[in-house]
């Protein structure tokens, strides 16, 4: 039986929701209104909210810089290949450990998530050098597999979560029909998960777009992506902080206007165990 | 007539030929500040008369840092030209990762280059890095309130003007602090600071054989001091102020003076960024009448890792970036106040330069600092604000957070002071110094 729900109660939740969303949206707005102020604006104290002289100098400043469309290609290519091929290698992967799990499964799981509490710089100069070896450094290749393999163990560990839902008996069925293992992923498990393959698909390429670790130290000139542009405007021996908010916003416009039109995807899937 | 043709075009051919294969595209990391940002700008020029292309990589200090230590001391070689400073050159140069400047052309007179720059980029007396600019520390003070003070400031004030001024300009109701200075941990930040103001209190960062010397009085009286004028005269939250947070207090009116870097003298006189750009005086770092004063000495400068394959090209570029021509091209397209200060003597020399305001003092804080003779007693290393080992940079991070905590009120001076003791005695017996 739905439980009632006053008035009241409503309103409440919707003015408890927004204040929610505003707080974290907050830092986000307060980067973007910054970008339009002039530098003395963007330290006055007490800070300016909204009303001062809106510029878009501090875009032209930027514009002028650097050659932005080349670091928002990388930021694409790095961060999308990275997420497709972690995709390709983790389905088969959470298949196997949903549907056919072993007596190690569960290790192999968390021991996979135990990676991810390795320091990245731990382990930095072993990749660097292995890099110079291999020529991938400053390479997009290069980056895609290291961001791949940063993010395996999240992708597996999604997918297996939402593969779990699934009733084993609807792929035995379709083993039974005589679908062999490519056509029973494929064509049976895949369009089930579809929400939950799209969720993880988008998680995992807002991590990536926003690795800052690795994609600072593996580039120079012809991988750098969105974070090493941003990188470049920040300085401790000088207030620029209005043209850092101004790079910040043109780095962070693309993955905010990709989030809010598949927000209902990325609701949906992240909430695809509890509504099932 | 036809064979005359022939040749000519032949002859374009190979000049065309011979062009492209001696230009060179040079990649070059450096930091993101005016002065760098501002040669940026100007590389159209080195690259009409020379030919060659360069690319920037341009990172956030402690980032470039990080990311050109990585790739030279794995002889990654992702970049040709390395922007560093006076810590990274001696300690570079020993290791053999930085190519010699000794052969540089007579036209570009690196005697010309001030000795106290030459000196902290040299390692056994050979220049490893040319300084694009240079800067020491000096005090800037708002004449407007010393004068509502009742104060003269002297050229070469003391730490205990310093504190009674500070006090007398403080007001509170008005929002305005005497004295804004670092407290921020990071040894390049407030560590920085406080390195510099100990040697002036006559301690130091090591004895002879290596031993911490934080259990000494000087210590002591140097962090006193320091919490006590702060706390009487300092912004409120001035355990986590910078240089860009001071800036920003200073150039709103809310300091009354402010001890830091001799670049910073461009941007708070400049009265597009500063309210108080027409009331600015200038003094030399205080000291404590032991016969050190309180400044430091560091330079951004231009350097090429060993190993590249663009060596040729890479010191035409250094040649261009630090002459005295381009100098000159800045003044030309941005006005004396803004050409890269502390690197050359002719500068100082310049009846253009020497009118704008603050040059004289640059000058004379930079002839000031000894980074061969940094301390009071005698010290194993070289380097005012900074020891020049390539530990320092660890410790002192960990060193100045534990200062930090002490202005923020989290612990004693005490208890700062005996754990700085024993993480640098431990970090120096692992590394093996003692």
């Amino acid at each position: 039986m739905a439980r009632a729900v006053t008035t009241n109660r409503k309103i409440l939740n919707t003015a408890v929701a927004w204040s929610i969303g505003l707080l974290i949206f907050f830092p986000i707005l307060w980067t973007i209104l910054t970008s339009f102020k002039t530098e003395a604006q963007a330290i006055n104290d007490p800070p300016i909210f909204l009303f001062f002289d809106w510029t878009l100098e501090n875009y032209a400043v930027v514009q002028e810089r650097s050659n932005y469309m080349k670091f928002l290609w990388n930021s694409v290519i790095i961060a999308g290949g990275s997420t497709v091929l972690g995709l390709i290698i983790a389905v088969p992967a959470a298949w196997s450990m949903a549907f056919v799990p072993s007596r190690r499964t569960k290790d192999i799981l968390l021991w996979m998530l135990s990676t991810k509490m390795l320091p990245a710089v731990g382990v930095l100069y072993p990749i660097y050098l292995g890099f110079i070896k291999l020529g991938l450094l400053d390479s997009r290749f290069g980056l895609v597999i290291v961001l791949m393999l940063i993010n395996l163990p999240i992708i597996v560990w999604m997918l297996y979560t939402y593969f779990r839902e699934i009733p084993g008996e609807i792929l035995e069925a379709a083993r039974m029909d005589g679908a062999s293992l490519r056509e029973e992923i494929l064509y049976v498990l895949t369009p089930m998960a579809i929400p939950g393959i799209a969720s993880t698909l988008l998680l995992n390429f807002i991590l990536a777009w926003n690795e800052a670790f690795w994609t600072l130290n593996l580039t120079a000139v012809n991988a750098a992506p969105l974070t090493a542009f941003i990188a470049s405007y920040s300085s401790p021996e000088g207030l620029f902080y209005a043209k850092l908010s101004a790079a910040s916003t043109m780095a962070i416009a693309p993955i905010l206007i990709l989030g809010w039109f598949s927000q209902k995807q990325l609701v949906r899937g992240l909430t695809f165990g509890a509504v099932k | 007539m036809y064979f005359s043709h022939a040749l000519r075009a032949a002859s374009a051919i190979a000049l065309i030929a011979a062009g492209a294969a001696q230009a060179e595209t040079l990649t070059i990391a450096t930091v993101n500040n005016g002065d760098m940002i501002r040669m940026q700008g100007l590389t159209d020029d080195f690259t009409a008369k020379t030919g060659h292309e360069v690319e920037w990589v341009t990172l956030e200090e402690n980032v470039l840092r990080q990311r050109v230590t990585t790739d030279i001391s794995t002889k990654g070689g992702a970049f040709d030209i390395m922007t560093i400073g006076m810590y990274e050159t001696p300690i570079w140069g020993a290791n053999g990762w930085l190519v010699p400047l000794d052969d540089l052309s007579e036209e570009y007179n690196a005697d010309d280059i001030l000795p106290a720059m030459a000196g902290g980029l040299s390692y056994d007396g050979t220049l490893y890095a040319a300084p694009f600019y240079g800067e020491s520390s000096m005090v800037m003070y708002r004449t407007d309130l010393m004068e509502a003070a009742g104060l003269e400031m002297p050229k070469a004030p003391t730490w205990t003007f310093i504190r009674e001024a500070a006090a007398a300009m403080t007001d509170r109701d008005n929002e305005i602090n005497g004295i804004c200075i670092r407290g921020k941990a990071g040894w390049g930040e407030g560590g920085a600071f406080i390195t510099a103001m100990s040697n002036s209190f006559g301690a130091r960062w090591f004895d002879e054989d290596w031993n911490a010397q934080f259990d000494t009085q000087p210590w002591k009286d140097t962090l006193e001091f320091y919490v006590g004028m702060m706390n009487e005269s300092g912004p409120p939250g001035y355990a986590t102020n910078g240089f860009n947070e001071n800036l920003s207090l200073f150039q709103q009116g809310k300091c009354g003076m402010w001890i830091d870097a001799t670049v910073a003298a461009s941007f708070v006189t400049n009265p597009n960024e500063s309210t108080v750009a027409d009331s600015v005086g200038f003094a030399l770092a205080p000291d404590n009448g032991l016969g050190k004063r309180s400044n430091w000495l560091w330079a951004w400068a231009l350097a090429i890792p060993a190993g590249t394959q663009k060596e040729a090209a890479a010191k035409e570029f250094i040649e261009w970036a630090t002459s005295t021509g381009y100098i000159e091209l800045v003044a030309e397209n941005e006005g004396w106040a803004n050409v890269p200060p502390g690197a050359r003597t002719s500068l100082y020399e310049n009846p253009n330069y020497l009118e704008v305001p603050f040059a004289q003092m640059t000058l004379d804080s930079i002839l000031s600092a000894d980074p061969q003779n940094p301390t009071v007693d005698p010290v194993p290393y070289v380097g005012i604000q900074f020891a020049a080992i390539p530990e320092f940079a660890g410790i002192a991070t960990e060193v100045s957070q534990e200062f930090s905590a002490v202005y923020a009120g989290q612990q004693s001076i005490d208890e700062a002071l005996a754990k700085a003791q024993a993480l640098t005695n431990d970090a120096m017996e692992a590394a093996g110094y003692r």
